[in-house]
């Protein structure tokens, strides 16, 4: 099966100042799941930034539904948009509108029909248990809840691909386990799923996971034990997805 | 996946209300309420231009000035008589002595000729054409019927007075589109603004695959909503100054003012102005929302 994501020698740079990636090179085939790991400043955000079209890269390829994603005209990016999901790592939910609101927005971007909306919608608040909060705003939901908010506004387009910046990183551990139980139910229905975090108890949780792990911008082997810096957490899945997999 | 027929909802509401968003109502209003003035005084000024035009082509007063009464009514007659036999000549009409003391009145007093002042013999002449050649030949005539008649040309008076009303009407013209510019501007600048203040929510919405055009909609819909209610503040407050003035104009029972009234066609422009200026705010917002969102990625 065709990767769904691949990088080739992809470099980032924000202004005049270092590279925020150099060299990252990995493939995600399609239906997989993946956490992406790395100290603050690594560079993770940055990469799902490219994962998620909110950012070209500087230099090297990056092929996305088959397609070069860094040539690709700028009106055909809604369309690769809407095939992906992203979880902001701060919610981004949009404060005035309701929880509901906030869920049905990408099928409204869509172009979907109220009353199937309305159906997607109903069923993504029972998904994650905020069936009774559905006319909420925002700033009136716990951090937990908007974590869930935000990820059912991430799946209900039901996305080939699920970008999550530390989804899990304002909540408490319960909590995580749960928001790691929806991605994986969403994974196995057949969803690549990219999950930036730092919680490696977390990583436990899904045993068929593979691991890409960031250092100054660069992805390397996580069984390694990077110099000078202390090691990281021992890995428990040794499948690393580097270039030319 | 089938196309909302009606979609308001959530994607409509997405842009909140924050504090000033309306003032853009107001700026609106302001902007066609003086636009509405300018084309209504424009309007009627070129309306009364034009009357004025028409009374003054081919339009001539004879003025016969002697000093002893019988003279000057002999006079009067000869030139009279030559006057109506001219081919160029479509109508000559005697001013009445009667109205000529009335119209002295205020200066002479109520019998001037009584007190030995001499009172000129006019002669209104309407001519079948407008061209000086007639004017021409009709000063020829009356001079050889009487060496004390002097032709005055209407146009030669009025001329100034018309070309100041042309000039007004021209004006006016050019503060409504001076109005129809300084609306578009601000009408960008308030997208732009609009745009900067809910970057957020449109960077969200840009990321879940919202076109430019999905984006600007959510801009004119708002934009719309304002400029009309602006629109209609500005519209109702601008028909109520322009009765008020019309109804003080039709009062002053002025000869060259009486002609400052709008017809049905002006009318009917004065009343598609609103919707003009709200079709003019929605394009300007769109217009404005897509460059910016053109340097997004």
């Amino acid at each position: 099966m065709a990767n769904i994501v691949q990088f080739e020698n992809v470099g980032l740079r924000y202004g005049a100042g270092e590279e925020t990636l150099c060299d990252v090179s990995f493939a995600l085939r399609p239906g997989q799941f993946y956490f992406l790991t790395g100290a603050s400043g690594a560079g993770k955000t940055s990469l799902l930034r490219l994962l998620y079209l909110s950012q070209r890269p500087s230099r090297g390829i990056i092929r996305l539904f088959g397609e070069d994603a860094v040539i690709l005209p700028r009106d055909r990016l809604p369309g690769f948009r809407r095939r992906i999901g992203v979880v902001f790592q701060d919610f981004r939910l949009i404060a005035h509108l309701s929880a509901a609101d906030n869920i049905a927005l990408p099928l409204r971007v869509a172009g979907m029909a109220e009353s199937e909306i309305a159906r997607a919608v109903r069923e993504m608040l029972a998904w994650i248990g905020l069936s009774e909060r559905a006319g909420a705003r925002p700033a009136t939901l716990s951090g937990g809840e908007q974590q869930r908010v935000a990820i059912a506004r991430a799946v209900i387009a039901r996305p080939e691909l699920l970008v999550a910046d530390e989804p899990t990183g304002n909540v408490d551990p319960v909590m995580a386990e749960r928001l790691l139980h929806l991605f994986h139910s969403l994974h196995r229905l057949g969803t690549t799923v990219v999950m930036a975090t730092h919680d490696w108890h977390l990583m436990d949780r899904v045993p068929d996971a593979q691991h890409m792990h960031l250092e100054r911008g660069r992805l390397v082997d996580p069984t390694v034990p990077p110099e000078p810096a202390p090691p990281p957490p021992e890995p428990r899945r040794s499948t690393i997805v580097r270039s030319g997999l | 996946m089938t196309r909302a027929r009606g979609r308001g909802g959530a994607e409509a509401r997405a842009l909140d209300d924050v504090g000033g968003a309306h003032v853009m109502s107001w700026v609106i209003a302001i902007m066609l309420f003086l636009t509405l003035l300018a084309g209504a005084a424009g309007l009627a000024t070129a309306r009364a231009a034009g009357s004025l035009d028409r009374q003054m082509a081919g339009r001539l007063t004879v003025q016969i000035v002697e000093g002893e009464a019988g003279r000057r009514d002999a006079a009067a007659a000869r030139v009279l008589a030559v006057l109506r036999r001219l081919p160029d000549v479509a109508r000559a009409t005697p001013v009445p002595q009667a109205e000529l003391a009335r119209m002295l009145q205020p200066w002479l007093g109520t019998d001037a000729e009584a007190a030995g002042l001499p009172v000129p013999a006019l002669i209104d002449v309407d001519l079948t054409s407008d061209d000086s050649g007639a004017i021409a030949r009709v000063g020829t005539a009356v001079t050889r019927a009487s060496p004390a008649a002097r032709v005055d040309a209407h146009a030669t008076w009025l001329g100034p007075v018309g070309r100041l009303l042309d000039t007004a009407a021209w004006l006016a013209g050019a503060i409504i589109l001076l109005m129809l510019g300084a609306t578009t501007a601000v009408v960008m600048l308030a997208a732009r603004a609009g745009l900067e203040a809910h970057r957020g929510t449109i960077e969200v919405i840009h990321m879940l695959g919202a076109t430019d055009r999905q984006v600007a909609r959510l801009f004119q819909r708002r934009i719309a909503l304002d400029a009309g209610i602006g629109a209609g503040v500005g519209g109702i407050a601008a028909a109520g100054a322009i009765l008020l003035i019309a109804r003080q104009v039709g009062a002053l029972e002025s000869e060259l003012l009486g002609n400052l009234r709008l017809g049905a066609g002006d009318m009917g422009m004065l009343f598609l102005l609103p919707f003009a200026f709200v079709l003019l705010a929605v394009a300007a917002a769109r217009a404005a929302v897509l460059a910016q969102m053109r340097r997004m990625l």
